[in-house]
């Protein structure tokens, strides 16, 4: 009894959450005769390939849409992102939890809540600063907004990250002779490597999946990241080329799942902060 | 006799303060700089009558501020905002204890059932929105086919056209998006309940819903606590969902302070105003961020007993 509750309920949920996929999956695979029955007809069941598959979507999306372009431009985006995260929060991680003493958690914890300061409030002044330096409809607005939201959450990520690494290894070095500043360059940086690779994992999956800025900087279409011109632009007037777009949302969403299970223990530690310990 | 040794080299290179100041202000500079000045700007250009056309704008005094408390859809998405933000709380708590309860077992799938659950939370927002709007469609919606098939359904359910239903399929989607990253905090939080509290329970005599209710959901209040404040940063200030789905629509019934104000504020150029609607998402931000220092404060107590 107990067991068919947990499996029900597993299943459940499991559905819940993974439907939507699996209609995408479907929707993108499908020939529109297949597709586009009204679901009035209880007689034609949409959850299956009534027609066999076809990969007509697939090549109307990669073929004659700007969705490669799409996919260049978010990639471009990221690099630089990441670039810009890694310089700034990984040195300002490592002051606050080494060297800042005891105020490195209270100031850890003020640069942490600017990360709720959310894009739908920002994104009005950001307007105008944007084109007071001509960034309007370029990558450089994003590129250089972006880590507004990338550098308070990683700052935090690795400084709770250092705190799990032991401080004896920094502390033998200084013992054997090395200065402070040398700890830093020759020693920190090998100790932090997993740290790192996570504010590269969140900086990428932030970046994909960023909406609002996007929305309001960029218009040409072929300067568009894939978020953006997946729902904006494969839509042209009233007609959904429903096909292409699930094509697209599957294929974006694959690899940002995978990475996501990867480092999902990673992402949850920094965001409990200290409510959950262990 | 050997010498003392000397006393410790005290260079530019081990001075504590001086390198941790140095490899902090990057961040600091971009911080106060891209977040904290804009932050300010957006609470001034809600006094003023900013457009996006020209650069110089003047004191507006409260002029905004009467214009939207007279305008019925700005009532109407302050409303909304509430709505869903709670609704979809309330909504997210129940699923994700649920689904922790589900998922702290031992099933074969397990890693497939994992994988799924996290999928919601992965893709991107704007994606999942398109993929429920294909979902809700008027004509071919599956949700539509699946209740008739069932016999559950004998008019039509127009998700999108009629706004109360609008606003459930935005609730849906939000709380579909959020639930994963709540039940993901909540296992965390299981996994931290010491085992002889839970083991004495049921020596005790306690069975699955009093140890549910009296035992395990007290001990996780702070972290589904987490989880609320999170959801609730994660719903009122979020535009992807409601832009997609409805854009606002049918008729601006559907519009949330977000939407709102990107409509007034960027699409129709009227910075001013928009910076007006915005700012009537710090109440929901305020109040996060006392829950959450609050909580911050109570870690550090409990860590120190």
């Amino acid at each position: 009894m107990k067991r068919l509750a947990l499996y029900a309920g597993a299943l459940g949920f499991t559905v819940f959450a993974g439907f939507p996929f699996y209609w995408m999956l479907i929707t993108a695979f499908k020939q529109n005769r297949d597709l586009y029955v009204g679901a009035a007809d209880v007689h034609h069941v949409p959850w299956i390939f009534n027609d066999p598959p076809t990969l007509e979507h697939v090549k109307l999306l990669l073929g004659q849409t700007e969705f490669p372009s799409w996919v260049l431009n978010t990639l471009l985006v990221v690099a630089a992102v990441v670039v810009i995260t890694v310089a700034v929060a990984v040195p300002a991680g490592y002051s606050l939890a080494r060297l800042a003493g005891r105020w490195g958690e209270r100031l850890g914890m003020g640069i942490f809540f600017t990360y709720l300061i959310p894009p739908t409030l920002l994104f009005i002044p950001f307007a105008r600063l944007v084109s007071l330096l001509h960034l309007q409809d370029s990558l450089g607005a994003l590129i250089l907004i972006y880590p507004t939201m990338t550098i308070p959450f990683c700052t935090w990520l690795v400084m709770g990250f250092l705190r799990s690494v032991p401080w004896e290894i920094e502390e033998q070095a200084m013992i054997d002779g090395y200065s402070r500043l040398a700890v830093i360059l020759r020693v920190a940086p090998r100790l932090i490597v997993p740290g790192i690779l996570t504010v590269v994992v969140f900086t990428f999956t932030l970046v994909t999946q960023e909406f609002v800025y996007a929305l309001t900087f960029i218009s040409s279409v072929q300067r568009m990241t894939v978020s953006l011109g997946v729902p904006i632009a494969l839509v042209r007037g009233d007609v959904y080329h429903w096909g292409a777009l699930m094509a697209a949302a599957l294929f974006t969403s694959i690899p940002l799942a995978i990475v996501y299970n990867l480092f999902i223990d990673r992402f949850i530690q920094g965001f409990t902060m200290g409510a959950v310990k262990g | 006799m050997t010498p003392p040794s000397p006393p410790p080299r005290r260079t530019l290179a081990d001075r504590e303060d001086l390198l941790g100041a140095l490899m902090l202000t990057p961040a600091l500079a971009y911080v106060i700089l891209l977040v904290g000045v804009p932050f300010v700007l957006a609470i001034v250009l809600s006094f003023s009558d900013a457009t996006a056309g020209s650069l110089s704008f003047a004191w507006a005094g409260a002029r905004n501020y009467a214009a939207i408390l007279a305008d019925p859809i700005f009532r109407r998405a302050l409303g909304n905002t509430a709505i869903v933000t709670i609704g979809t709380q309330l909504l997210v708590v129940i699923l994700a204890t649920a689904a922790a309860q589900v998922f702290r077992a031992t099933f074969p799938g397990k890693r497939f059932a994992r994988f799924a659950l996290l999928l919601p939370w992965a893709v991107p927002v704007s994606l999942a929105a398109i993929a429920w709007t294909w979902i809700f469609d008027s004509t071919f919606s599956v949700i539509n086919w699946t209740l008739k098939a069932a016999g559950l359904l004998h008019g039509w359910l127009y998700w999108l056209g009629d706004p109360a239903l609008a606003l459930c399929a935005i609730i849906i989607v939000q709380a579909w998006r959020i639930f994963p990253f709540a039940t993901v905090i909540v296992l965390a939080g299981l996994s931290s309940i010491p085992q002889e509290i839970v083991e004495a329970s049921i020596v005790d005599g306690a069975g699955f819903w009093r140890r549910l209710f009296k035992v395990e959901l007290p001990l996780l209040l702070p972290v589904v606590a987490v989880a609320v404040l999170f959801g609730v940063v994660y719903t009122a200030t979020d535009l992807g969902v409601v832009y997609i789905l409805t854009g606002g629509g049918p008729a601006n019934t559907t519009h949330v302070l977000s939407t709102l104000a990107f409509q007034r504020g960027i699409l129709g150029a009227d910075l001013g105003q928009g910076a007006a609607i915005a700012v009537f998402l710090l109440p929901f931000l305020i109040v996060v961020a006392i829950g959450m220092l609050r909580l911050a404060r109570r870690a550090e107590v409990g860590g120190k007993a």
